[in-house]
């Protein structure tokens, strides 16, 4: 570890927060309906879109009817992209000649898009054709993103509302966030990616001749349009294989920073606009700080993993000072990378600016463990929100049985149907993850689409339903995941770690909405100061470690010991 | 349930057309008036031939070349093409080892690479990125170590002084962004075409 790679890290996280701030207040505005700097140029398109589909945007839905229309709107969004892919080979902008996309994979694939999963068991340039990135992936891109922040905001006004039966408008909710706030800032960045180097083109691939007189095809494509949703959206579906390690897609040491810059800032900005929707901002500084915690650490963990090279590659004389540069590019190197591979586990994301299956055994674990909890840190577009805010009502309510008192967040008394919903969204998880991954390493289709044996066998197996599960999408892309059981396995999990984890979620944003907001007396727990952040973590520690642990032990962390013991597979 | 269809069908075609369609093609305009050079992927012709891409690396072999990373793409076998086989800096399909650190595959490339760049005396000490796979298969640098210890071999192979080589070199080193952010690195292709361009 350098002191200039400790700063690269400081430096982008600072950045991340001095924007976000700003951007809270603003998303504040637009999820409360307000007017914005933006209206005049939106609201016109605005209405063109409530007006068409029949939407009355004033008229607001209970949490079952916000919920059918989200997934109805899923349903359609699966649907049309699943016949996409299936129809490729007919239809227009296929420069390559790409044909259908197969059955099972096409499942997978319209299941991960629509969950802002990403996970990829294809090679994008090989595979989609130009017309699938664009009409398809990069829509799903805004669409599925847009929906997660519909889903947090219709929680959020579960914790601001007193005694309402209603949580918003799921209609309205997506179309301006999308409109909003995630369209303006991708045109911005998608430009400033063109400036740094990353291509925008139709044509689909240009021919070389290399100084050594060889032919060299080159994959080129409409890149930055899609680069700058896939990060702002917290999707991280790459246009290439090699997702943000291909030059084209991440040319230099700026626009990683970019890319990392923005695949924090709505995820944290949704926290500060959380803050100011109930009406203290501190709810949403310590909401925050917790983030905050769990990602330096991580960063700074990898880092030093990372850093430390791979001693069986020391042992037989390659330098370690650069660190583990197996899966790295020269020009990212292992800081800014240590902070990539946190900061898109920590959210939803999943982009990969190296190769996460080839970090040192501890360097792998940690992105891993990110996406065991959950990825909360700071998470994806509106589910990391929605996903921290349970896990906040789950820490509250611990604090109210030490002090037996009945637990409130934010003026609303938690009781025996919000805690059940809340233990119903945190036990879906295991028992996908473990139970697909035990599944896996006892069936010989499983075992036969690993990369690596030994115990890294394991850890990337355990990492790719941990992965699916939370919508995540990076991978230890060696397993080969295009096989029918892990196309059928892992959308599975995408789709549970999606829409099982948000049905609770949405249910108890409506029985809160509904609830008297009480006024904060003497007794009641403060949820703003650092004991609250203090104890929200050790509730995500000794949840998910107790959940874990075990499974972690036989992949990565005896991997480790193997490792340290000169052990190779 | 089915009240919620209309809008859902509605919405995702308007989005479908909105963020599908404009979006990417106002973006490709845009890109291609503003900057058509690098919204094209940054190609470079060298009498009248597209030589390849300043972002995209390339497989060297030649002694009178400096050598680039190793490079873990595949493509398919000509004559076979059920297969695959190895085809380093293949710009159509990129991809890393994803070779875990225990793995003996691993170790043993390594060490082959090691003992390779050594009869070709490309090396003193082993750096890092010579003997190691990017991410991409398609990494355009090395570091500047791995550039240094490769000039007695290309001043050898060129009949050239190795003071000559040095100087292109450091030309061709680029430092950290503002002194902080990034890596020093040498782009391959740029320092072999400046190398060609001696006389």
């Amino acid at each position: 570890m350098t002191a200039i790679g400790l700063a690269q890290i400081a430096i982008i996280l600072f950045a991340v927060i001095a924007a976000a701030m700003p951007l809270g207040a603003y998303m504040a505005r637009v999820m409360g309906g307000e007017r914005t700097a933006l209206t005049p140029a939106l609201a016109p398109v605005e209405r063109a879109f409530y007006k068409l589909s029949g939407v009355d945007p004033t008229r607001e839905q209970n949490w079952p009817s916000y919920t059918m229309a989200m997934l109805a709107f899923s349903l359609v969004g699966f649907l049309s992209l699943y016949g996409l892919q299936r129809l490729q080979g007919f239809l227009p902008i296929n420069p390559q000649g790409l044909s259908g996309v197969p059955a099972d994979l096409a499942f997978n694939t319209s299941i991960s898009f629509v969950t802002n999963t990403n996970w990829q068991n294809y090679p994008g340039e090989t595979t989609m054709s130009h017309l699938t990135q664009m009409l398809g992936l990069t829509v799903h891109n805004f669409v599925s993103a847009a929906t997660g922040l519909a889903m947090a905001f219709a929680l959020v006004r579960g914790f601001a509302r007193n005694e309402s039966s209603t949580v918003g408008n799921f209609w309205v909710d997506l179309t301006r966030a999308a409109l909003y706030v995630l369209l303006p800032l991708s045109i911005v960045l998608a430009l400033a990616f063109v400036a740094l180097g990353v291509p925008q083109t139709l044509a689909g691939s240009a021919q070389a001749t290399t100084l050594e007189g060889i032919d060299q095809v080159i994959a080129l494509g409409p890149v930055a349009s899609q680069e700058a949703i896939k990060e702002l959206g917290t999707n991280g579906g790459g246009f290439f294989n090699a997702n943000s390690a291909h030059p084209f897609e991440n040319p230099n040491a700026l626009s990683n920073a970019l890319e990392i810059w923005a695949l924090l800032v709505i995820p944290f900005a949704s926290v500060f606009a959380f803050g100011r929707a109930v009406l203290d901002p501190r709810q949403g500084r310590a909401i925050a700080a917790a983030m905050a915690i769990v990602l330096i650490f991580g960063a700074l963990f990898v880092y030093w993993a990372e850093a430390a090279g791979n001693p069986l590659l020391t042992d037989i004389g390659v330098d370690p000072s650069p660190g583990n540069m197996e899966g790295k590019e020269v020009r990212l190197g292992v800081s800014s990378t240590a902070l990539f591979a946190t900061a898109t586990t920590g959210t939803s994301c999943g982009a990969v600016n190296a190769m996460h299956d080839s970090f040192t055994a501890l360097g792998g674990l940690l992105p891993m463990f990110n996406m065991l909890m959950g990825s909360i840190a700071p998470g994806g577009v509106g589910a990391g929100l929605y996903g921290f805010l349970v896990l906040a009502v789950i820490a509250v309510f611990v604090a109210g049985l030490m002090v037996g008192r009945t637990p409130e967040y934010l003026g609303k008394k938690i009781e025996t149907r919000e805690m059940k919903l809340a233990m119903l969204a945190v036990l879906i998880y295991p028992l996908t993850v473990l139970g697909f991954t035990a599944a896996s390493v006892m069936l010989q289709t499983g075992l036969a689409s690993m990369n690596n044996a030994g115990p890294h066998g394991l850890s990337e197996v355990l990492y790719a339903f941990a992965s699916a599960n939370d919508d995540n999408g990076s991978a230890f892309a060696g397993l080969s995941g295009n096989t029918i059981w892990y196309n059928t396995t892992l959308g599975v999990a995408m789709f549970v770690g999606r829409f099982l984890f948000v049905i609770p979620v949405l249910a108890m944003a409506g029985s809160f909405a509904t609830k008297k907001k009480a006024a904060a007396s003497v007794g009641t727990f403060p949820t703003h100061g650092p004991l609250f952040v203090g104890l929200l973590l050790g509730v995500i520690i000794i949840l998910y470690l107790l959940q874990y642990f075990p499974a972690l032990a036989l992949g990565p962390i005896v991997e480790h010991l193997l490792m340290a013991a000169g052990r190779t597979f | 349930m089915l009240s919620h269809f209309r809008p859902a069908i509605v919405m995702m075609a308007l989005f479908t057309a909105l963020t599908g369609v404009v979006y990417p093609l106002a973006i490709t305009g845009v890109s291609q008036l503003a900057s058509a050079e690098r919204a094209n992927g940054s190609m470079i012709e060298r009498n009248g031939v597209i030589l390849g891409s300043s972002l995209i690396g390339q497989n060297f072999i030649s002694d009178r070349y400096f050598h680039g990373r190793p490079s873990a793409t595949v493509g398919y076998d000509p004559s076979d093409a059920s297969k695959t086989i190895d085809a380093p800096y293949n710009a159509a399909n990129s991809a890393g080892s994803n070779l875990g650190p225990t793995s003996k595959k691993l170790v043993d490339r390594v060490n082959a690479a090691i003992e390779a760049e050594f009869a070709a005396g490309r090396i003193d000490v082993v750096a890092a990125d010579a003997v190691t796979t990017s991410g991409s298969g398609l990494d355009p640098h090395i570091s500047p170590q791995f550039a240094l210890a490769q000039i007695p071999a290309v001043a050898k192979a060129r009949g050239l002084g190795e003071d000559r080589i040095r100087l292109l070199v450091e030309q061709h080193t680029e430092g950290r962004l503002m002194g902080v952010i990034g890596e020093p690195r040498v782009n391959v292709l740029m320092l072999n075409i400046a190398l060609d361009a001696l006389k």
